[in-house]
Order: C-alpha cells, then structure tokens, then sequence
C-alpha cells in the first residue's frame, strides 16, 4: 500500500473529506435548500425558471397503482431513462435504449421484460434508493442523445460533467466516461473514466480510471487528452445559475450535452465528491480560498463564470497541460 | 466566517468539569480510579410488588439475620410514603412497611449489602422441641415408613439419614414407594416432613444464588435439619452439605417470606450485583445524601444501576464509531449498528458472538437473494427478513445446543431488526457495487464493532463509566471535538496518493 503524507497533501491543497464536510457544506449550503437538489423532479422543475434546460420528461409516477399507466404508454415511450427522484450516486437510475420484441434493451445491452421494470418502479416508490428509505416519486425523462463527438469516448452510456459550483463561481470540472468496468455508470468509484477539464477552455487536462492515470480508454482505445467541449461557456452559464436556483452555496452540477438539444442539467448535488481533485491532478483548496477572499463578489452568472474562465484556466502551455508524453503502459 | 472560540470554550469547560467532577469524588469519597483488589460486596434488593385496595396496608418480609458465610454491612429500605421498622416476632426479624391508605400499584424496596466471611459460620443454637409425628394417611402411610427404614438402614446420624433420604426421593428411578409418595406431594414440603416424621427437627429455608447483575430472582429452596447442635444445610436437589460460597440463605424458618394486609397479587423479586467499591466509602456515600452523594447512582434501585452500568458504556462505543469513521476512514454499513453488535457482543462474549453474527447474515444473504427474485415491495421484503433471521437465529441456536455449545443460546441478544436491515443493505451493496463492497463494508463494521466491543469490556472502563458517570463530559467534549476535525482521514492519504506526482 502506497501513502502521501498529509503536509504533501496540504501543499498540493487537496480537499479532505471532513474539511469538505465541515468548512464548505456545513457553512454555506442551507438545510432547507437541500430538498430542492435531493429531489430530481423539484430540480426540474426549478431549472426551468432560471432558463436551465433539463431532459423532456414523459412521466411521472407518484403511486403504486400509476404503475399499469406505465405499462399502457411503455409501448409508445422508445428509449427512456427510469430515475428515482430522490435517489442519489446514481443509484436505481434504468436507461432503456431501445426494444427487442417484448423486451427491452437496457443501456448496458442486457435485455429485460416488463416485469423487471415494473418491480423497478415499485422498489422505487418504496423508497429503496431514496436517501434514508422514505418514500419516493418515479421519473420517466427522455433518454439523451449524446452528441457524436463524446459519444465514441464513452464505452456505454452517456458521458457526463461534473462542474463544481461554489458561490456560482465553476471552480473545478471533470468529464465522466463510463466503461465496461463501470457497467455504463458515470460513477467514478465504480470504475468510470475521470478527465479533469480546463475552467478556461473544456479542454482536457488528465485522466484517471480508478484513481490512477490513465492516457487513453481502456475500452475504446482513444486518447483521452485531445478531448474537448462544445459549447463550454453556455455550460458553465448553466451550472453558475443553478446557485442562484438553489442558493446552495458549494455544489455539484452534472451537465449532460444533448445532441439536439444542446447542454443540459441532469441533477444537482449538495454533497459532490472529491474524485474530481483526482481528475484534474489539482486540489480545490486554492480555488475555494481565492473566492472566499474576493472583497466584491460578481452578481451575475455571466460575470461570475467570465471571471472563473480567466482566472482558473490553465495558462498555455502550463505544465499541468503537458506535450503529449510516452504513453506508459496503463 | 463564525468565531469558533465560543465552541472551543464550551469543550474546555465540558472538560475540565467532568474532570474536576471526578477528581472531587475521588477525594470526598474515597471512590477509587482503579478497579481491582477491593473487597468485593454484594448489594442485594428485595422488590416488592402489589396492588393496594384503597385500605390501610401493612407489608411484612422476612429479613435475613447472620446468614451463614455472609456478614451484614448495611440496610435500608426505600418506599415513599410508608412508614418502616425492623420488628421481631417470636424470635424472628421482620420488616414492616405501613402506610395508613394506598391505592393501586405499589413498589417497596429492601436494601442490604452482605460481604461474604467464611468465618460466619451457623450458631450453636438451642434444639428445638423433637418434633410429633406426621399423620399420613393409607396408603402413603405404608410408603413413608418403608423409605425411612431403607434409609435408616444405610445411615446412622440424622446427616447421613438425610443424604440418604434426598438420594431416594430424588434418585433418577425412584422406587415404587418414593414414586407414591411424590404423585400425593411436593418435593420441598415432603422431605421436612418425612425427617420430622423420623423425629428429626427439618425446615425448607429460601437461599439466593449470587450472580452478577441478575434481576427477578425468586428464593430456591434449601433444606435444613437440626442435629442437636446447630442447624445443617441441605442441597435438597443433589444432597449436598453445607451452603455453597455463592448461596445466601435470606430466609431461615418456615414463615411466610411476604405478608400483605390490604394489598392483592404480591410478590417479591431479588436483584443483585456485585461491587468493588471499598464497604466504607460505599456506607459513607449511601448515608451522606448531601455533599457529592447525591450524584452517584448508587441511589437508584439495584434494578436500574444494572441497567445503567450497559447504558453507560454507550457513549465510549459512540465515540470509537467516531473516531474511525471521521480519522480512520473506516467506512461501516449503516452509523451506530457497530455500537449495537458491540453491545450483544458484552452478552455473548467475543468469539460465540462474532461466530453466530456471521452465521445469521451469511446464510441470511443467501436467503435475501431469492427474496429478490420475489418481487416484493421493500416494507414487506424488511419484514419477511425479520422473520426469517429469527428462523435463522433459532436454528443456529437448536443445532448449537445439540453439539454442546451452550453458546448458541446467546444469538437472541442481537437485536433482530438491526440484523434484518444489515442483511438487506448488504444485499442491495452486492448488487449495486459487488461483492468486494459488502466485504470492506462488513468488515469494516466488524473490526469497529470488536474494538468497541475491546473498550467496553475493560474492567477499567465500566468501572470508571459507572462510578465516575460526570467523565462522560469528557467524552462528549471529545466526540464534539471529532466533529470539527478537518484534517486528512487515515484513509485518505492512501486513496489520494496518486496526486503525489502532480506535485509541483
């Protein structure tokens, strides 16, 4: 077993789990917010007011007997995606991506019945991946078409961002690629693909795959370093008003790029974890301070995101965004 | 930003008055720091229970006086409301508690702590009037006397006649007469009767076996017989001699235990425990009510102290669960459910309750898979598994009682609606995260739980929890400290290593 001393770790500023806990969420996200992120459709419904967009949502299944609803229309619904409203880690979230006669095709290829999903839908509504067991709501969204480009570096499902928020400022980002370890989950702990991203640009920084570095996808083959993001600015637009939808002053956006659609907000996280400092091979201390210590914060999102783009960039040519090296043996 | 001196200053004060507290008794009543070489005191409690009618109630108990290998050191009776005293009655000491009305459920306590003194023996005492004979009726009549010549036969003092006589009415395959004569009587009323009947001055006494904090004991008979000198005791179930070291015989005469005037379905219980406290300061806390005695819990009846003695043990598992969650890093399924393992662990004892713990929830989770199968809402799957671990805890218990391993008894001090929701959780972890996370997670609970389990198990620790109750300040102050540690887990300066090569 390999260990860092907690001084080296204190130079690099990395985030401990207690600091996180303590310093950040305890201070500056309010209790009475937390419903708001902790329940997917209260989000929903909250982003659209502030001009987030967030996936169609097809339907809504409050109790058990809404259940044979769901039967008549899965016939029409094609792809979908089955989220429990309060779950969270992406937990008891189905994606079904297409049919095969009676069955139907889950993100990770398998093949379930309807049976299955409806057993889904009542452990949902009993609460079984709510945060503490209470009864919860199904949400039936429209399934995101990935735009092509993210598309082919993500092994299955749908590559996401992970943006954090504190007091509307992105100060740190990640781009979350599932793969066959992570049985098409963007959870980094399950073995899902991190890539710390430039605040400045969207633009890759560094990967890691179960928190080692890793240069290319181990399922796909392609290099991880050349990877940038559409769009980048509107993202992080997004991302910075969701504080003003919440108030929640350190946060986790998860942004998905639809095809069509353009950016969007999946779901918001009062809790995000401290992978992303893996990601970027960066801690989030000095960030987190620097905003602490602005005399004049910004009052807009545009303000807000121009200011973190120009200061948390990458310099050109930083060695934190090295000429591409000899690929070590993974 | 909030000033954190008022928190820190809360935490110093919460500190230095548990330890000032504590250092206080210590010095004004002599309550040792250390457990150990003290004379070791039982305290025992008689309980009293009825129900009083709305009249005037007198309440009379038998009261033990010079039992044999015990000494006296103190007495004392709690009943609000009742007037007490200690009265003899042709010879005999009773204490009567009266209360000029009373109605409904009425509790009164007798207090005595004994030491044991093996030089306590049985007094010389005056022999009693030889007794008359029983009259027994046909055909017992016949039976009684042909026992008593088998037994005159092989003995020849009143001792040995009595050994002989427990042997046969108690042998495994009594003979035809023994057997009439225990379809007609009770075990413990015949053999007085039938020594008497031999002439032998005999009476049944109550005596009470000493264990440590045991509630709702009854008296168990014994057996004594008068040979001239001094009354002997009887083991009247095996035959022994003598009373043994851990047996207080708290009544020594025939009379009744518990009488109630004015008062229906009395009863009388016996709780007991045992102390390391020096017999002198503990008499010098009990009858000092002011000063620092008033804060010791040695005021509350018997029952509950035993009881306070585990809850008071809770605090130091709460603080090990903090301790490795927030800097180790340890994670353990579900907070507090180490805490609850620890505790059966005390009933158990360490390598019985890990074995069966394992054993429940293995063969449980293999249960829980096929109730996955079964579609069933999660309130009724939870119950279904509740059910099912209490199946499961029988079993184990059957099969361990029928290899010998009086061990699988003990599987009932796990709390089973805690077991059932481990066993769930486990199950929904292997599906979602895999096997290996129900491993790090079970053994990471295991290992929290043996170490709380270490600490509350120490002779130290539940001497100190209980005799000075004010340190638990101490512990407050320093799982609320915990609370505010933002520094690196243990855990985390292996799971960020990798960052070691971005360092600048």
């Amino acid at each position: 077993m390999k260990w860092i001393s907690p001084f080296r770790l204190a130079r690099l500023g990395m985030l401990s789990m207690n600091r996180r806990n303590v310093d950040y969420i305890a201070r500056y996200n309010d209790r009475a917010s937390y419903p708001l992120v902790d329940n997917k459709l209260r989000t929903k419904l909250l982003a659209a007011d502030y001009g987030v967009a967030t996936p169609g949502l097809k339907q809504v299944i409050r109790l058990q007997h809404d259940i044979p609803r769901f039967r008549e229309q899965a016939d029409q619904l094609g792809s979908l995606a089955i989220k429990p409203a309060k779950g969270s880690g992406g937990k008891g979230i189905v994606v079904i991506t297409g049919r095969d006669g009676d069955r139907f095709l889950k993100g990770s290829g398998n093949a379930v019945d309807l049976a299955f999903l409806e057993r889904h839908l009542s452990n949902i509504l009993a609460g079984l991946y709510s945060l503490g067991g209470s009864p919860d709501v199904a949400i039936v969204e429209d399934l995101i078409e990935c735009s092509p480009q993210l598309n082919e570096q993500s092994f299955e499902g749908v590559p996401d961002i992970r943006i954090v928020v504190f007091q509307g400022y992105p100060v740190m980002a990640m781009l979350r690629l599932a793969s066959h370890a992570s049985d098409g989950k963007a959870n980094l702990h399950q073995g899902a693909i991190g890539v710390g991203l430039d605040i400045g640009t969207g633009s890759a920084l560094h990967a890691v795959q179960f928190n080692r570095t890793v240069h290319t996808h181990p399922d796909t083959g392609l290099p991880l370093n050349r990877l940038s993001i559409p769009d980048w600015r509107t993202l992080l637009l997004m991302a910075s008003r969701c504080y003003d939808a919440t108030g929640l002053g350190y946060m986790g956006a998860d942004m998905v790029i639809d095809a069509t659609d353009g950016p969007m907000l999946l779901e918001l996280n009062a809790r995000p974890g401290l992978a992303i400092q893996m990601a970027n091979g960066q801690g989030l201390l000095p960030r987190l301070r620097h905003i602490e210590a602005l005399r004049r914060p910004h009052l807009t999102a545009e303000e807000r995101v121009d200011y973190a783009m120009g200061r948390f960039g990458a310099p050109l040519m930083s060695p934190a965004n090295p000429e591409p090296e000899p690929v070590s043996s993974p | 930003m909030r000033s954190r001196r008022p928190f820190y200053a809360g935490v110093f004060i919460l500190l230095i008055t548990g330890i000032l507290l504590s250092a206080l008794r210590h010095y004004e009543l002599d309550i040792p720091w250390l457990p150990g070489d003290q004379q070791t005191t039982w305290l025992v409690e008689a309980r009293i229970d009825f129900e009083a009618v709305g009249d005037p109630v007198r309440a009379s108990l038998n009261l033990p006086e010079q039992p044999p290998g015990f000494r006296v050191l103190s007495e004392q009776a709690a009943s609000p409301g009742y007037g007490f005293s200690v009265v003899r009655k042709q010879g005999l000491r009773r204490g009567e508690w009266s209360i000029r009305q009373a109605t409904g459920p009425q509790t009164l306590y007798f207090k005595a702590q004994f030491t044991r003194d093996p030089e306590q023996g049985t007094p010389v005492s005056q022999p009693p009037p030889a007794p008359e004979p029983v009259f027994w009726e046909e055909p017992q009549a016949t039976a009684v006397d042909q026992v008593l010549s088998v037994a005159r036969q092989r003995s020849s003092t009143p001792e040995s006649l009595t050994r002989e006589l427990i042997k046969l009415i108690r042998s495994s395959d009594p003979d035809q007469n023994a057997s009439l004569l225990l379809t007609e009587n009770d075990t413990h009323d015949l053999l007085p009767e039938l020594l008497r009947h031999a002439g032998i001055p005999a009476r049944t006494v109550g005596g009470l076996v000493l264990e440590n904090a045991r509630r709702l004991q009854p008296l168990k008979p014994f057996l004594e017989i008068h040979n001239g000198e001094r009354w002997l005791t009887f083991n009247p179930r095996t035959g022994d001699q003598g009373v043994p070291d851990n047996v207080l015989l708290w009544r020594r005469d025939a009379t009744s235990l518990l009488d109630v005037m004015g008062g229906e379905a009395s009863e009388v219980n016996f709780s007991m425990m045992r102390q390391t406290i020096p017999a002198l300061s503990l008499a010098r806390s009990e009858a000092t009510q002011e000063g620092l005695g008033f804060l010791s819990l040695y005021q509350l009846p018997v029952e509950e102290q035993g009881m306070f003695r585990t809850l008071l043990l809770l605090p130091l598992g709460a603080l090990v669960v903090a301790f490795m969650r927030i800097i180790i890093g340890v994670r353990t399924s579900g907070t507090f459910m180490p805490v609850l393992i620890a505790v059966a662990f005390l009933q158990t004892s360490l390598l019985p309750g890990l074995v069966t713990f394992i054993a429940v929830v293995t063969v449980g989770l293999l249960l829980r898979g096929y109730l996955s199968s079964l579609n069933l809402l999660l309130v009724s799957r939870i119950a279904t598994l509740i059910i099912l671990v209490i199946f499961i805890s029988a079993g184990i218990s059957i099969v361990g009682y029928q290899m010998g391993f009086n061990p699988g008894m003990t599987v009932t001090f796990f709390p089973m609606v805690i077991l059932a929701w481990t066993i769930e959780r486990m199950s929904i972890l292997w599906e979602e995260e895999g096997a290996r996370e129900v491993v790090v997670q079970g053994a990471g609970s295991l290992i929290v739980a043996v170490l709380a389990y270490l600490v509350m198990q120490a002779p130290l620790v539940g001497h100190l929890t209980f005799n000075f109750p004010e340190l638990h300040l101490v512990v407050l102050a320093a799982i609320l400290l915990l609370g505010r540690y933002t520094g690196y887990k243990l855990s985390e300066l292996h799971r960020f290593e990798p960052m070691s090569e971005h360092e600048p």
